[in-house]
């Protein structure tokens, strides 16, 4: 393979505790960490792998997002992307857009492989890669949680509800990663340096002639609902008693 | 109003629940009719346990050697060679669905509303974000098709007694050869199955091993209930990835579930909000696995499940 893509969203960082707008306009995302969606980090780590195989020339991180997306895409750069493409706008983008934009670049770049997250931890749609295989007219991968290549072809095992189910798909191919894909690796402080004179690109929507499309209006954002509190037991009699209070033994 | 499509999952033999879930869920929607479809070598079977699902008007089974194995780009283009008279194409939050439906959403020209948990109009839905911390309410516009994923812990399965009409169908879609099926590595077990079982013993890391996961197997076997694990136990080999319960895992909603070794963590929380009754042994009085407990016991579990076991007998 030439190229690898991989797409980096910015998210609230996963250990954040979310707290919700009191006038339920959103989540507070003002002064709160943001990373690298995790399952996007495990798509670009195993990118790198692929590449440190020597199966691959060359990983393109892309983002598309705020300019502090740079953060993101300078933190890929520093696990070691070749390069990063940000793709800015302020905007709110929702999955099809991303797909429709990420085409866009997979036009350019002419990648034999793209490999973003199953889904992002902040929206939790789940919908961006196969929807980029759907536009693309190309192969998807779920939820991989192991990846081997020949022949021009990937074959793919994926985690699914009954057990692991492999299947084989010609490149170039969309590929979302799972959690056991691999663990990705910690940036060591040299590599943040060097991540420095590595190429960023900037580009805008209207750059690639993309006009969003936004289809969901988010009419509100509520708490979740709250459960009632419970009772602590002293021990397992208090724990079989309470349970054969409810009827549940 | 509009008629609604559900794409029905199945092993081949059998109707999967989360079928009868997304009826239920479509049955919330105004519609001028719910239609299911199977996609099959030979669906005939499978079309007519679907139509016993009470508020089924049709079963349509489309019968195809390509529909062997449920492969996303396969069925995709077939759903939307039959989508023109639908307003709403619903399909399960399963891996299933999740493989599937934004791929149709995308080659239909729409976006999707993943995660359906409750339907508040036509078109407009409740759905979680942020591993279930946030609730949004999103509206989509009544102009265009409305995919969906249906949240299978959020809705009850429908009735059964119906006699919908099965039609077997052929549809005209031109089918991919680069995608191919290889095999399903399920893990063999007579246990009830995770995602509808009434009861549940979740285990976490605490457990420390694959053996000593052996007493979790072991008490559920004695009350029934299927096991599920945090992604910490399959991280570390105890159990294999389908026990999985959180955010990237199974959503479930038994009857009670009960938590050993397991911390609380969101990820793993967002999977059993919707349990009956929680109950949580942690050595730990300050686990947030305690704060959304029913019946909380601060104990070695190591001493509690034994003791449980036995007096259980
Ligand atoms: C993107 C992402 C997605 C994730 N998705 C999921 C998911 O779907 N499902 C999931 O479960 N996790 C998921 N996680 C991981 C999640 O954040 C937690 O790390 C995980 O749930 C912790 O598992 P645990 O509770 O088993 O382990 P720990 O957090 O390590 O907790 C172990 C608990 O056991 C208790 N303990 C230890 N010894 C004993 C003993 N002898 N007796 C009683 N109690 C004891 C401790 O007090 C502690 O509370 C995800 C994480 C990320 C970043």
């Amino acid at each position: 393979m030439k190229k690898i893509m991989v797409g980096l969203k910015r998210v609230v960082d996963y250990n954040v505790r979310i707290r919700v707008k009191p006038d339920g306009s959103g989540v507070i995302t003002d002064g709160v960490k943001m990373s690298i969606n995790p399952f996007d980090e495990i798509a670009l780590e195993e990118a790198l792998r692929i590449k440190e195989r020597g199966e691959a020339e060359e990983v393109i991180a892309v983002s598309i997002g705020p300019a502090d997306a740079q953060q993101q895409l300078r933190t890929g750069l520093a696990m070691g992307a070749d390069r990063a493409i940000l793709v800015q706008t302020d905007k709110l983008v929702e999955p099809l857009d991303a797909a429709r934009t990420l085409l866009k670049l997979i036009e350019k770049e002419s990648p034999e492989l793209v490999i973003v997250g199953k889904q992002a931890i902040d929206d939790d749609n789940g919908q961006t890669g196969a929807m980029l295989a759907a536009l693309w007219d190309r192969p998807q991968g779920t939820c991989v949680s192991e990846v081997t290549f020949a022949d021009g072809k990937a074959t793919v095992t994926r985690e699914v509800d009954s057990g692991l189910e492999t299947i084989e798909v010609d490149l170039p191919a969309v590929l979302t990663a799972d959690l056991r894909l691999n663990e990705p690796r910690y940036v060591k402080l040299p590599d943040i340096m060097k991540a420095k004179r590595k190429p960023l690109e900037t580009v805008s929507l209207d750059d690639l002639g993309i006009a969003l499309d936004p289809q969901l209006e988010i009419v509100k954002t509520d708490p979740p609902a709250q459960r009632q509190k419970g009772v602590m037991v002293e021990d397992v009699d208090g724990l079989i008693s309470a349970l054969k209070d409810k009827g549940l033994l | 109003m509009g008629r609604i499509l559900i794409i029905a999952e199945h092993d081949g033999s059998t109707l999967n629940s989360s079928t009868s879930k997304c009826v239920s869920c479509a049955a919330g929607i105004e519609n001028d009719g719910i239609d299911i479809v199977v996609f099959a070598t030979s669906g005939a079977g499978i079309a007519s346990q679907a139509a016993g699902l009470a508020g089924v008007a049709k079963v349509l089974h489309v019968d195809n050697e390509a529909n062997a194995n449920p492969l996303a780009a396969v069925i995709a283009p077939q759903v939307v060679a039959i989508a023109e008279p639908y307003s709403h194409i619903l399909g399960p939050s399963t891996t299933f669905g999740k493989d599937l439906m934004p791929r149709v959403a995308a080659l239909l020209g729409v976006g999707q509303v993943s995660d359906i948990m409750a339907v508040l109009g036509p078109y407009t839905f409740q759905r979680p974000v942020y591993a279930g911390e946030a609730i949004v309410t999103v509206e989509a516009s009544a102009d265009r098709k409305l995919v969906g994923t249906v949240r299978s812990a959020s809705y009850k399965a429908a009735a059964t007694g119906g006699s919908a009409a099965v039609e077997a169908t052929s549809v005209d879609a031109n089918l991919p050869t680069h995608s191919r099926y290889g095999e399903l590595k399920a893990a063999a077990s007579d246990r009830p199955d995770l995602q509808t079982a009434s009861r549940v013993i979740c285990g976490g890391r605490a457990l420390g091993s694959k053996e000593n996961f052996e007493m979790v197997f072991k008490l559920a076997d004695k009350i029934g209930a299927a096991v599920g694990a945090t992604r910490a136990a399959v991280d570390a080999g105890y159990v294999s990835n389908e026990t999985q319960v959180g955010q990237t895992g199974k959503i479930i909603a038994p009857e009670l579930y009960i938590a050993f070794g397991i911390s609380g963590a969101i990820q793993h929380v967002t999977g059993i909000k919707d349990a009956g009754t929680i109950v949580a042994v942690n050595k730990d009085a300050e686990a947030p696995i305690f704060e959304i407990a029913d019946i909380g016991l601060v104990a070695d579990l190591f001493a509690v499940i034994p003791e449980l076991e036995s007096k259980l007998g």
